[in-house]
């Protein structure tokens, strides 16, 4: 599968998947918006050489993966941006942090251990945002950002942007099909073309807004979007949810509960 | 270029965010002020074309390699800076909740990044200057790679400090920007090609397309000179920030040498201030106070322990939320 196919299955796959009817995809998505920012934003705020207590902060992501039914392996794929990256920025710690850092009885060099916390950092971002996605419809978060008091003309547009991402994607990829069936043995784009190919594109894509616009207009478009049909309420397990989740991100964060527990025995 | 939340404090995030918000807000303002209802389906459809067709591979003649579209510049040479740059907000959010390019808390860092310089620095100080008299094929060659070059030095140049400041790299700055800047001057050339590529096809087929095509607004207010001054004075304000922060501390160049003269203080000495520094701001603006690490052991037993605890803790969410999930299953 080329890339933008890769790109259209995920968009589907994640739209299927938020759509389920499962316990942890009908809370409230305002909840789920703050509980993901507040665990990205304490996550990201442990000291470079708090690995142990960065490592308690799993919790989150283990739980929310079991409760929602969902696979860590289609969460694995949405790493592979994110660990090269943090690997390449990290990899260097080492080399010039060679402060002794010591745990237990074995001294490390404190290089490696902000190395290992970059890493850390990043898979439980990664996965806390891919928790939030694959729970939520775009069209809920949106809702949530709403309820955030965000502007409805970011609103309508991002709106508008997810729902023709596809379509665009699908005409992008038989267009780039078509031409490469046209020029075997070549890769990506040949340089004669750049304009016009991709100028064609969007120029179909301006007609296209145009017909939306009309077709909006027909609709009863007045500037204001209605993306949800009814408002949700926030229930009453919802704020318990919200509760216990930020209560927990809090003792995680404060204390280091695996050394505690391990200490009792 | 897109940061992932694991490079940025929250801090750096946050203000990251106010700055783009700001941004964001002054955007809406302006756009609301035209007035023209047709424009939000047009931006729409013009991110996702943008996200669409920077999934397409431009080979590079004379390389193996391939480029891609400049998402910012394109927009802001089509909807003008103010709708390009919430599109462009748009186009990165979707490529953070989706594809995980970015994250979340970083994404007031990527919107400045790409979005601010692509479209504010890209469409006002470039653009419409270079179309001031007229758009021509020539005009927009110039305008398109030099707005893509400068907008990614600008975006490459923020990232650094982005990190820097967050604490998470112990590589010096200047080996840091070293790395950064060659790439992205090698990136910008070749987007900004693609890029004038599409826009000289547009001005072809559909002029009218084009942002300050009828340019008899008689505005002015950024001339040729304004431009040069603005931005001699961020170069100015970068330089300047950058001379009177100590993070230029790895290599012995004039300015550590005068440094040293006036303070006496040796490399080492720099480098640890600097780590002083950014580590008493992280400590000082994490969302809880932090525990002692150094403690921790020494109060709470070998790493044995720590690792016997995680385990436990671990062991006893799962059971949890299996036992949640049973009785729920049962209760329904």
């Amino acid at each position: 599968m080329n890339q933008i196919s890769n790109a259209i299955y995920e968009i589907h796959h994640m739209d299927t998947i938020a759509s389920r009817d499962q316990w942890v995809n009908q809370i409230h998505p305002l909840v789920k918006f703050v509980l993901t920012v507040t665990y990205i934003a304490m996550v990201v705020s442990f000291s470079k050489y708090d690995l142990i207590g960065l490592v308690g902060m799993m919790v989150y992501p283990i739980a929310g993966f079991i409760l929602a039914e969902l696979s860590f392996k289609d969460s694995l794929k949405r790493l592979r941006i994110v660990i090269p990256l943090v690997c390449l920025i990290g990899i260097v710690n080492p080399f010039f942090d060679r402060v002794p850092i010591q745990i237990g009885d074995i001294t490390v060099n404190g290089g490696v251990i902000s190395m290992f916390t970059l890493i850390f950092k990043g898979i439980f971002t990664v996965l806390a945002a891919y928790l939030l996605i694959a729970t939520t419809t775009i069209e809920k978060i949106c809702y949530a950002l709403r309820l955030l008091h965000l502007p409805e003309i970011m609103i309508t547009q991002f709106l508008l942007t997810y729902r023709y991402v596809t379509v665009l994607l699908e005409e992008v990829n038989r267009i780039t099909q078509a031409y490469s069936l046209r020029a075997p043995n070549q890769k990506g784009i040949h340089y004669k073309v750049w304009g016009t190919l991709t100028g064609q594109v969007l120029l179909r894509s301006m007609d296209r807004a145009n017909a939306v616009y009309e077709s909006m207009l027909l609709r009863g478009y007045d500037g204001s979007f209605s993306y949800m049909g009814k408002d949700i309420g926030i229930t009453v397990p919802d704020v318990i949810y919200m509760i216990f989740w930020l209560a927990v991100f809090i003792i995680f964060r404060r204390y280091p509960v695996f050394l505690i527990v391990g200490s009792l025995f | 270029m897109h940061m992932a939340d694991a490079l940025i404090a929250p801090a750096v995030g946050g203000a990251m965010y106010v700055c783009s918000a700001a941004a964001a807000g002054y955007s809406i303002k302006k756009v609301r002020e035209e007035n023209d209802p047709k424009k939000i389906p047009v931006m729409g459809i013009m991110g996702a074309f943008v996200f669409a067709t920077q999934m397409m591979n431009f080979t590079i003649p004379g390389t193996g390699s391939s480029g891609h579209l400049c998402g910012g510049m394109l927009l802001s040479a089509l909807l003008g800076p103010y709708a390009g740059f919430l599109t462009m907000i748009g186009v990165l959010l979707i490529q953070c909740l989706l594809f995980a390019d970015g994250g979340i808390l970083a994404l007031g860092c990527n919107i400045w990044n790409m979005a601010f310089y692509g479209c504010f620095i890209g469409a006002l100080l470039i653009w419409k200057p270079i179309m001031k008299n007229g758009i021509t094929k020539g005009k927009i060659i110039l305008a398109s790679i030099l707005g893509c070059v400068i907008t990614l030095q600008f975006g490459a140049f923020s990232v650094t400090v982005e990190t820097m400041l967050s604490g998470v790299t112990e590589l010096p700055f200047a080996a840091f920007v070293a790395a950064m800047q060659p790439i992205h001057l090698a990136i910008g050339a070749v987007e900004g090609i693609i890029t004038a590529a599409v826009l000289c096809f547009v001005h072809e087929a559909r002029p009218e397309l084009l942002y300050c095509n009828e340019q008899a607004e008689g505005e002015g207010r950024f001339t040729f000179k304004n431009t040069v001054i603005v931005l001699s004075a961020i170069a100015l304000l970068i330089g300047g920030v950058l001379s009177c922060t100590p993070l230029v501390s790895g290599n012995p160049d004039g300015l550590e040498w005068s440094i040293e003269k006036i303070t006496g203080s040796t490399e080492l000495d720099a480098a640890a201030g600097i780590h002083d520094t950014f580590a008493s701001i992280q400590d000082a603006t994490a969302l809880l106070p932090d525990y002692a690490f150094k403690g921790s052991e020494s109060v709470l037993g070998t790493s044995f322990s720590g690792i016997l605890g995680g385990l436990l803790v671990v062991a006893l969410c799962i059971g949890a939320c299996y036992a949640f999930k049973f009785f729920k299953k049962k209760k329904s």
